[in-house]
């Protein structure tokens, strides 16, 4: 693959194209260079000195995830499955952002940790805590290794640098920004590029959809047929070919455990709602995230659906006939640019992509560095350094993430299919991490090894399922459960998360509990309820409760899915 | 913290310049944008290229749509100068 990108096609990009990208860039290194100046102390550097309002680090919780894998992934999940991509916003994230705001935020932030691992530790010791800094940390490593693949595969396809140049060269201004401002430059980088993502993408989608003679063009002319228009069962999606357990495992699988899993202890995301200024506007940072999160599926698996009919390449790979010229459905939206969009909008759009894929990689090793820093490197190495010390160990991290990303960049590019690579991913983390999460914040029982068994065993019934299955490992995989695709991640995820309760259940009763006294704030029952909510939170008015924030969310959400079932 | 804050802007101790400037940044990069695009769209739209978008003049469109989005910005830095909400302490 990656010697397919050095010569499939190439964005014809002018002076105009050029000047507006330049200008982005400059602006991007003008934020680092601005919050350089604010930096004082390690908690400036790592979580922003906990001081933005909630609107910003709303915007950047769902920037940091609108990377490669969102624009990419989505917009090639639509158009190969249609309609039924709708699930990963509408039945996935939102109800979990949702979720996240009001449930889990209160431990999050008003327990006073740096890190959700530092949470983990707090909670369950040491133990679980290893496991969950370790899994983190790699996990960040190879996904920003994925969006820089990304971004590199622009620059490639931009200026016909080869891709190991464009690899270095686009490695070097995300790392210059993010040692430059740490979280703070990442932040601010990360509302302006949503923005910058927005104008590129909107656009697109509307001359898409004009060329392809609206929603109706659509409707009449996508390929296979009908079936593509409807989200309900999804069974081209899941691979299960039985509609009952293909709904069960986009609402168990997909929704409850993956989605859950990822937006409720993935660090990365929950690093930008640590950052804000007061308990509810740290609540209400996932709520306002996930208003625009309803609507970024409209702006990427719709282009996604529209190319799959316009784009001569994306249509013969679909129908399987026909010269495809080498393209995959990950190129749906750069062959949509570079035959739709004219000089000018052609270098927004390329900005934005730019932007999204410096937005998921920068949020990646932002998040890695502070775990390494307070997690590992202060944890089990170095304790008890002045604050300096660990700004300075977090800096170094960031240079070495950065280097490790250009090496697993190499490694994804031999999946073909980004989202599978990811789901498997995600599956072997996330799952067992949510199951440990809830079952610690609410059973005050649970102890310590239980924690961590829950998560090894967890994590190992995913890659048992995964191996089992027909492709979650490629050529590796035995083929045993005649599952593929984005159903055997389903299936991975939820055994995890069966497994990890099952597991830490039994082990509890088997040790001794903890003193309930260490557990305060960690556990609901133990947590006096006045910590859990802002002393003034009744005083708000109603577009800043993040209940009622989120009451009007979920309708939202439930009329969008019946909308487009 | 005010010590820091005190060094940065001299005469506003309290104020989070920060938060005023990335809605003028996001105002001016995009309204750029919108400039550049709308002046496209009126001098440079060639044949070839409006046959592309089927005759639709998208640097036109897009950037006045840009251009709107940055004044809403640049009005809302100006008439709610900090966003800091009143419950911080």
């Amino acid at each position: 693959m990656l010697q397919a990108a050095d010569d499939t096609f190439r964005l014809n990009a002018n002076f105009f194209d050029y000047a507006i990208i330049a200008m982005y860039f400059a602006v991007v290194i003008g934020i680092g260079v601005m919050a350089r100046r604010q930096v004082s102390s390690s908690l400036d550097f790592f979580l922003s000195g906990r001081s933005l309002p909630a609107w910003v680090t709303g915007l950047a919780f769902i920037s940091a995830n609108l990377g490669a894998v969102e624009i990419m992934g989505m917009s090639a999940n639509g158009a190969e499955f249609g309609a039924a991509t709708f699930h990963y916003f509408w039945i996935g994230a939102v109800p979990a952002m949702l979720f996240l705001g009001i449930v889990m935020m209160p431990f999050y932030y008003g327990s006073g940790v740096r890190s959700v691992p530092e949470f983990m530790r707090r909670r369950f010791g040491t133990g679980a805590h290893l496991v969950n800094a370790l899994s983190f940390s790699i996990a960040q490593l190879l996904i920003a290794g994925i969006n820089l693949y990304l971004l590199a595969t622009i620059v490639n396809r931009l200026l016909g640098w080869p891709l190991w140049v464009s690899l270095i060269a686009a490695a070097v201004v995300v790392l210059s920004y993010i040692t430059l401002g740490g979280l703070s430059a990442a932040i601010y980088n990360e509302v302006l590029q949503f923005f910058v993502i927005v104008a590129a993408l909107t656009p697109l989608t509307v001359v898409a959809l004009h060329k392809v003679g609206g929603w109706e063009g659509i409707k009449e002319k996508v390929q296979p047929g009908p079936e593509q228009l409807s989200s309900w069962p999804g069974t081209d999606l899941t691979g299960i070919s039985d509609p009952f357990w293909s709904t069960v495992g986009i609402v168990f699988g997909l929704g409850f455990v993956l989605s859950f899993g990822y937006w409720t202890t993935n660090f990365v995301e929950v690093q930008r709602a640590m950052a804000s200024d007061s308990l509810s506007s740290a609540r209400r940072a996932p709520i306002i995230g996930a208003f625009p999160k309803m609507f970024i599926p409209f702006i990427v698996i719709i282009p996604g659906m529209a190319a799959a009919i316009i784009i001569p390449e994306i249509a013969n790979l679909k129908s399987g006939e026909g010269d495809s010229g080498g393209a995959t459905y990950n190129d749906a939206i750069l062959l949509l640019m570079r035959d739709l969009l004219p000089n000018g909008m052609l270098g927004v759009a390329i900005a934005g992509l730019l932007a999204s894929f410096m937005a998921g990689m920068a949020a990646n090793i932002s998040a890695f560095n502070t775990v390494f820093s307070y997690d590992l490197w202060q944890q089990y190495v170095k304790k008890d350094k002045p604050d300096g010390y660990y700004t300075f160990v977090g800096r170094i991290a960031t240079v070495a993430a950065t280097v490790i990303a250009i090496g697993t960049a190499w490694f994804a590019s031999n999946y073909d299919n980004l989202m599978n690579y990811l789901q498997t991913l995600f599956g072997f983390f996330n799952a067992p991490l949510f199951a440990t999460f809830i079952l610690g914040m609410f059973w005050k029982r649970m102890t310590a090894t239980a924690g961590w068994t829950g998560l090894v065993s967890g994590t190992a019934a995913a890659v048992a399922v995964a191996f089992l299955s027909e492709d979650a490992f490629g050529g590796a995989s035995t083929g045993l459960i005649p599952l593929s695709g984005q159903g055997a991640s389903f299936a991975a995820a939820g055994a995890a998360f069966v497994v990890d309760i099952t597991v830490s259940i039994i082990v509890t009763f088997m040790t001794k509990p903890r003193d309930p006294k260490e557990l305060e704030g960690l556990v609901y029952s133990l947590t006096p309820k006045e910590s859990l909510v802002d002393p003034d939170a009744a005083a708000l008015p109603w577009y800043q409760s993040p209940t009622k924030l989120a009451g009007i969310g979920l309708v939202i959400v439930i009329v969008l899915n019946l909308m487009f079932r | 913290m005010s010590e820091r804050t005190n060094e940065e802007t001299g005469k506003a101790p309290r104020q989070k310049a920060g938060l005023f400037d990335i809605r003028i940044i996001i105002g001016g990069l995009i309204g750029a944008y919108g400039v550049i695009l709308v002046l496209l769209g009126l001098f440079n739209a060639t044949d070839e290229e409006l046959a592309r978008g089927d005759g639709l003049n998208i640097n036109l469109w897009g950037g006045l749509g840009m251009a709107a989005v940055a004044i809403a910005f640049v009005v809302w830095a100006r008439v709610r100068p900090v966003v800091v909400p009143v419950e911080k302490e």
